[in-house]
Formats: C-alpha cells, structure tokens, sequence
C-alpha cells in the first residue's frame, strides 16, 4: 500500500498517533494490531458522534415473512461495516429500503444527520449514498466516460462535456488506484473492471457512503485484492463502506465491524477486532437446530448414482465438475452450501431439464439415455423446483390442469388425445383435501394461491402416487413456520416409505434437521457424506466458503 | 404510475371491458368523423345501415367475415401459445395458390372429391409456409415476429411471380392473374343470387373444431400450457418445442383456407389483391375475440360489418371510407387497453 495513502489515513482516523497497518487477505487472527485499529475506530467515533447514516429500528413485512425485523445500523465516517448473512436473512431488502425501492413499516433512515423519505430513490442518491450492485447496471455499448457521465449532465445541455469528464475520471481513477480506460466500451471490459466502473460512478456523483453488494461474487482472488486496496483508501479520504457478504475471510480482512443477520433479524453485533470467524459463523447460520422426530434411517438400495458427471452450467451458476453421486432408498441426502455452486446444474440434471456432458447416471442401475424431464418422470423421479412461481407453476392456468400438467398423457387423465377434465378436477379435490390446500375450488387460477398452499399443491403432484427419487430443490424457501412444517413432514413420510430423497437448501438449519447425511456444493464439486450430527455448522460453513474441499479449495 | 395484478375477473368484468373498449373506439372515431364535417351520429347510423340494414347488406357483411373469421382462427391458435404469427397474409396466398393450381382443371374430379382434396392441400401448404419461421424460432430462436411479417411480401412477390409467368391466364388480356377455376371446384352458393357461399359455413365449422381443439384436446391444453409459460410447461414434461410445430401446422392450415375460400367461393381466380390484408386483420379478429375461437366468429362479423358499411356510408356521407380502417384499428389499440385493465389494476401514485 503505497505510504501517502497510510499517512491520510492515520489523519483521519488516529488518535493515538500509530499507524495502521493494512491488513492481509485471508484469514486473519486477532492480532495487536487489528485492536488498536478498533480502538481508533471507536474514539473517532467519540469525536465524531453524528453517524454518516442511520438506519433505525427499521422493520419490513411481506405478508406473513418479517423480511426486517426491528434492525438499526450506524455508519461512522471511515468506517467499514460488514452486513454479515445468509441468501434471504434480509440484507438486500434492508438496502432495498435505504435506496427508498421500499416501504419500511417502520423505522427511519438517516444520511448525513438528515432524514431520507421513505419510497423516493433519488433521495439516498442525492445525499451522497452510492451503491454497486451485484449485478452491474451498465451500458454495454457505450464507453466508460458515457456510463459514468450519464445521468449527470443538465438535462437541456446540448452535448457531453467530454474532456471535463475524462479529467474527473482520470483523477478519480488515479487517487483510488481504480485503473481504467475512460473511452473504452463497456462490452470490452473484464468483470473486474466493470466494477471499478461501477464505483466511479458512485464516486464521480460525490458518494460519501459507498454501499457494495456482494463485491466480491463476480472476482477472481486477485481482483479482491485490488478491490480491497481500493476501498481502504476511500476509506483513508473519509468515505464509508457498507459491505454486504457472506464470506467470512472477506469481512473479516476488510471490515472494522460486523452486523450479522439471521432470518430479518439482527443476529449480532462484533467488532471485527474482537471476534472470530468461527463466532461469526455460528452467528450467521444459528445456534439453536430445532429436530422434528426423525424415526432411524432404513437404508436401502442404490436408487440413482452420477458418476464423474460433469455438465454445461446453469442459471449463472457453477457447471458440474466430475461429480459422484449416490442416492438410497430411506436417506435423506442433504446438499448445503453457498448458491451458485452448481446446485442448479445438479437439480435441472435430476430434473431432466439437463443432460450429462461426461460421465454416467444411473436410474435404479440402467444408464439413462435422451434425458428429459418427461424420462425423469417416467423414471419415477419426483421433482420439486426452486422458484414455484416461474417454473413449478402455470399461473394463469386453473389448479386442476396445474396438477395434472406432468401426467396429463396419462389413461387418467385423456384418452385418445381428449382430455377427461372430470378425473383432472377430482385429482386436484383429492389433492386439495389431502394436503390441506387453501384454495376456492380446482378451477381457481393457481396464481391467486398464497406460496403455502401453491407449495403443497406441488408437493402433492410430485409425491402422487409414490416417487422413487425426491429432487426437493429448496422445499421452503418462502413459507411460514406452518407450512414448513408440513413440507419437512411429508418428506420424512416420503423416506419412510423409501424414497431417496435430494434435499438441496440453502437453509443450515433444514439440512441438519432433515438430512441423514450431509454433502457440501462448492464450486461444481460435492464433498465427501457426513452421517447426521457429525459435522458441525462450523465445519459446514468452512466447506461452504471452500475450505477444505481438496482440489476446489485451492481456487478459492 | 404502476400495474398491480388482479384478481380473476368476474364474468361481468369479462363482458363489460369489450364492451367499454367498442364505446371508447366510437368516440374516438367520432372526432375523425367531426374533424371530416360530418354528425357522428348519422355516419355510424349510415355504418349500421349499410352493414346490417337490409338482407343484401348482412349477406355481404357475413361474406366478408369468412376469410376474416380463417385468418382470426389461425392468429388466435397461434398467439395462445405465444407463437407470434404475423404472417397469415403469406399462408392465405399459398391456400389460394393451391387451389387455383388444382381447380382450374389439372384434376379432372367431381366436387364431392375434389373440394376437399384441395382444402386439404391447401392447408398443408399454409402450414408449410408457417412451419419454417417455426423451425427458425425453436431451433435458432429467430424471432417469429421478423420472419412471419416479412414471409408476407415473399409470398407476395411470389404471386406476382407466378401470376406473370405459370399461372398466367392466356386469356386474361395481359392482365395479372390467373385462369378461373371450373365449376367443380367453386364453392356453392348458400343463397342463390347473393354472394355469401359455403365456405362460411366452412368457417363456423372451423371455429367449433378449433373450439373443441382448444379446450377437450391433449394438443390444447398443451398450447395453453406453453403459450402461458414456456419454462414450467418444459419442466413438467410438456415437449414444448413439439408443440409450437404442431400449433404452426394449425395456424397456417386454418389461415390458407381464406385463401382457398376466396378463390374457390367468391373471386374464381387469384389477382394481386386477392386480400385487401385480411391476413392482418385477423390479428385485430383475434384480439378482439381474445382468443376465443367462437368470440373470433363474433369478431369478424363485427369487423366485416364496419367495412362493409363504411363503403355504404361514404358513398352517402361523403366521409372517406378509410375510417373504416381508422375504427378498426382504434379498436384493436383499446381492445388491447381492456384485456390489459382486466387483469392489472393501474395504481397512479
């Protein structure tokens, strides 16, 4: 880290007169110097007490899920704070309600000591708030300076003050070591600097508070490191970070603070100095595993095997990587780990929607060939997707032709190519009793079904009459605590009457309380089985972050 | 401004929102109507008249529906499962190639044998001509949309081609078209002295057929699950790609009937303006039935009775009959409005 930029930062924030030193990638233990620097920290925030932003009890409801529940931040100036979570514990629509995309229920947001009013985008914006999105919203066609100067210029001005522009951006570039050609296109960019594109955006429109989405998601080990420099001397020149990630040596390298959420609520509050990954760990994933029953497991024959399967990828997600795979009958296999891994690869794989580009897959021992979801069924393997809305469901289409949609071919259901609506819409009552579904009658459009009752409808289709395999791809994503309790039910009958089930969940908790035995995802690659309860959460979420994983552990 | 979703519309709604988009089409005509100095009143009062006023004016409004309620059908099949088909222009040409092909004499054959023969034909070339721009879009995910438009002036330039040249009537006196179809092969008249034949009846046929198609058979749940969402269809088993081909086949087979129907039942002959767009018009058909096949019966009666009392009106009035295209396609523009408002809700904030 070149000298000047150490020596502002001691202005800004020493009250000691030591200087700090600029701290490693990777895992760092609490060291002397890690203390003072929160010691620094704290007394700047004695003689500094007004907070760049403040966000105050603020809490968030959809319908029965409290997506932010009661949650208060302060960000002092210099400061980088890490909003520590899981997919879904409430960090992006806590910044949803920062950048005014939402409503808060209640609570309050404040930038720079004055209030921000809620619902208006342009409000954090104009007081200097700043984000880079995980997703970059750039102009792939246009240069650089275009993306950056767009938006910035009087609306009637005739032309783009172009060289006026370049300068900025030189300077900008120049001061926070963001390297980039200002009159190149966007489109002949790396992810990296596409980034720092991003950043001098928020920059060239004087952000004082830099928010980051998962920054990191999209960069090679390298590019982190550039990052990382970068953001400590936006920090040194007195801006503020809020730095949103799941990966502990990331916010442990680059944080002065830690808020970890856990299911919209504030789980807990560290000093990074003061803590240990393994704390944070546990913060974020949930101490306390609430088990239903589960009766012994029955282990019984080898119902689908991969072996050294590898695929395209799917969903912006990891392909799979050589993978094998077994799954018995009465187990409950358990697939944890960070999404995007490959998760989606392997569920459209057992779902038919993919085939295997190497490597075999065996349905009850017969290699399978033209795979496709209607072989997977045919097959006996129930399938139960992701995003019930976009791919589970027909929303427009009634809850009786909704549940007969993957056997309508079937004597059941049609004869002689005419369809037997009556059988459909006493399969949908039989279903709609069975499982308990809320719903007005089988002619009822599923899409005015709660997600609970949508859910069950789907279960109850993929469980009609008696899979051999259970793809059950995040079973509960969404549900009340109810309605979860029912999904996790039926799939422990599904296991007693010997199906092999493949529970993938982003959820620790539903893992560990369902699984009997767990496998981790990283990178397209699946770690070796752990039997129920040897593995701890600690240990998962170190495979997870790609710790131990052999191979794949080194590319992280 | 946003649009939330509703509810499913009631019955009522259903019904009221056409009926409120044919109200607002008036007005808005209206202003056209004054802007050409004439009463709104009288000239709409003209345009019923001269559409339903007397039995010649109904026969030759219901003449004019028949190959708009072919072309509606085929647009209507073909848009429910979200295949964008603008081009049954294109596949009522090649029906009517067909049938001037076949029907001025090559097959010696009595009516009985030889009218389906060429229906039959004819619809396998319309789907023919609809199946590439389909294989296009499943294979190679070209857009329909491009691919069908621009098939119409293909097959246009074809015509033409084939008018100047094959096809050409050596008696026509150096006219453009082609020889006239022997009495086998023509249509009957269903009233003796009108103009209205049986492919009318041949139409309200083909609405019940694709009626049934729609909703008794496998293939049209199957449309309605593809045209609905693509992705779950898939997932679920549905061979999605199968099913666009088979909808294609139908869409263009139902849009080359207009052609053979014209031909056979009310021209004889194919000229270059065959079809004054009645390709075109059948996706205003369409929209206006929301895709009902029996509602695109309806539709077309509607649409033929504006242009066919619109000519009546202007030769009255003094009111140039193009306001006939004007209220059509004011009424495709606040039908589109209707179907809109009865599933979002509009939320001015």
């Amino acid at each position: 880290m070149p000298s000047e930029v150490r020596r502002v930062g001691q202005i800004s924030r020493g009250c000691r007169g030591e200087p700090s030193r600029p701290i490693a990638l990777g895992d760092c233990p609490a060291s002397r110097e890690r203390r003072d620097r929160a010691n620094h920290y704290r007394c700047s925030m004695t003689s500094d007490s007004t907070p760049v932003l403040r966000i105050a009890n603020v809490t968030k409801r959809f319908g029965l899920l409290v997506a932010n529940d009661s949650i208060s931040l302060e960000l002092g100036k210099g400061e980088v704070v890490a909003l520590l979570g899981e997919n879904g514990a409430g960090k992006t629509t806590l910044m949803n309600i920062l950048f005014g995309h939402y409503v808060a229920d209640e609570g309050t947001v404040e930038a720079f000591g004055r209030m921000l009013p809620p619902g208006d985008p342009r409000a954090a914006l104009g007081a200097g708030v700043g984000m880079v999105h995980q997703h970059f919203t750039l102009a792939d066609n246009m240069t650089v300076l275009e993306n950056i100067a767009l938006g910035t210029q009087n609306p009637w001005s005739w032309r783009l003050d172009r060289s006026g522009a370049r300068a900025r951006i030189r300077q900008l570039a120049t001061d926070f070591g963001l390297a980039v050609d200002p009159d190149r296109q966007i489109a002949a960019l790396s992810v990296g600097e596409r980034q720092r594109v991003e950043i001098l955006k928020a920059l060239y429109r004087d952000a004082r508070v830099l928010i980051l989405d998962e920054p990191t998601a999209v960069l090679t080990p390298l590019e982190t490191e550039g990052l990382f420099r970068t953001l400590k001397m936006l920090v040194a020149r007195g801006l503020s970070i809020i730095f949103i990630s799941h990966k502990l040596n990331e916010v442990m390298a680059v944080s002065d603070r830690v808020l970890v959420l856990r299911g919209g609520r504030l789980a807990g509050e560290r000093i990074t100095a003061d803590t240990t990954r393994q704390e944070l760990a546990a913060l974020m994933v949930g101490r306390e595993v609430m088990s239903p029953p589960v009766a012994p497991v029955v282990r019984g024959g080898e119902l689908l095997s991969l072996d050294d399967v590898s695929t395209a990828a799917r969903a912006g997600g990891s392909a799979l990587d050589h993978v094998s795979l077994r799954l018995h009958g009465g187990v409950i296999t358990g697939l944890a780990g960070v999404s995007g891994n490959g998760q989606a690869a392997l569920a459209a794989l057992l779902a038919g929607a993919l085939a295997p580009s190497a490597g075999t897959m065996r349905l009850a021992g017969a290699a399978v060939s033209d795979w496709s979801p209607r072989k997977a069924l045919e097959g006996g393997i129930a399938r139960i997707p992701e995003d019930r809305h976009a791919v589970g469901s027909i929303g427009d289409m009634s809850v009786a032709e909704n549940v007969i949609a993957e056997r309508y071919r079937s004597a059941q259901f049609s004869r002689h190519g005419f369809m037997d609506w009556k059988a459909a819409r006493a399969f949908a009552e039989e279903l709609i009793r069975d499982y308990d579904v809320k719903c007005p009658s089988p002619d009822a459009r599923i899409r005015l079904l709660s997600g609970g009752n949508m859910q069950k409808l789907i279960l109850g289709r993929a469980l009609y009459p008696d899979p051999v395999v259970i793809l059950a791809n995040q079973p509960t994503r969404g549900l009340d605590v109810g309605a979860v309790a029912y999904v996790h039910r039926r799939l422990l009958e599904a296991r007693g009457r010997g199906a092999a089930i493949l529970l993938i969940s982003e959820d620790l908790d539903e893992i560990l309380a369902l699984s009997d035995e767990v496998r981790v995802m990283f990178k397209g690659k699946i770690s070796e089985p752990s039997p129920r309860g040897e593995r701890s959460i600690q240990q998962l979420g170190e495979l997870m972050a790609g710790h131990g994983m052999g191979e794949a552990a080194d590319a992280a | 401004m946003r649009l939330e979703p509703k509810p499913a519309p009631s019955l009522a709604t259903m019904l009221a929102y056409p009926i409120g988009a044919m109200a607002a089409t008036f007005v808005i005509s209206s202003l056209l109507v004054l802007a050409a100095g004439a009463s709104p009143f009288s000239v709409f009062g003209l345009v019923a008249k001269g559409a339903a006023g007397s039995q010649f004016a109904l026969l030759e409004t219901l003449t004019r529906a028949t190959p708009l309620i072919f072309t509606g059908l085929a647009v209507a099949v073909a848009f429910r499962a979200k295949l964008w088909n603008i081009g049954a222009e294109a596949q009522l040409y090649a029906g009517a190639i067909i049938t001037v092909v076949l029907g001025t004499g090559l097959l010696p054959l009595p009516a009985p044998i030889l009218i389906p023969l060429i229906m039959v034909v004819a619809m396998a070339a319309g789907a023919l001509v609809l199946l590439g721009p389909a294989i296009l879009k499943t294979r190679f995910g070209v857009d329909e949309v491009v691919t069908t438009l621009l098939f119409n002036f293909i097959m246009l330039l074809f015509v033409s081609m084939l008018l100047e040249g094959v096809l050409k009537d050596p008696m026509g006196m150096g006219w453009p078209q082609s020889q006239r179809v022997i009495a086998e092969a023509q249509l009957p008249r269903l009233i003796p002295r009108t103009r209205l034949h049986l492919g009318f009846l041949i139409a309200l046929v083909a609405a019940v057929a694709v009626w049934v198609i729609m909703k008794k058979t496998t293939l049209g749940y199957e449309m309605r699950a593809v045209g609905h969402n693509p992705e779950a269809a898939r997932f679920a088993g549905i061979p999605v790609n199968h099913v666009l081909m088979k909808t294609a086949l139908l869409s263009g087979g139902l849009a080359a009937l207009a052609g053979f129907s014209e031909v056979a039942g009310l021209k004889g002959n194919l000229t270059l303006d065959l079809s004054p767009g009645f390709g075109y018009t059948g996706i205003v058909v369409a929209m206006l039935a929301m895709l009902n096949p029996l509602g695109v019966v309806l539709a077309a009666i509607f649409v033929a009775g504006i242009f066919v009392g619109a000519d009546a009106m202007s030769r009255t009035a003094g009111v140039p009959s193009y306001i006939a295209q004007v209220m059509v396609a004011t009424s495709l523009l606040t039908m589109v409005v209707a179907i809109m408002l009865t599933r979002f809700r509009v939320r001015w904030r």
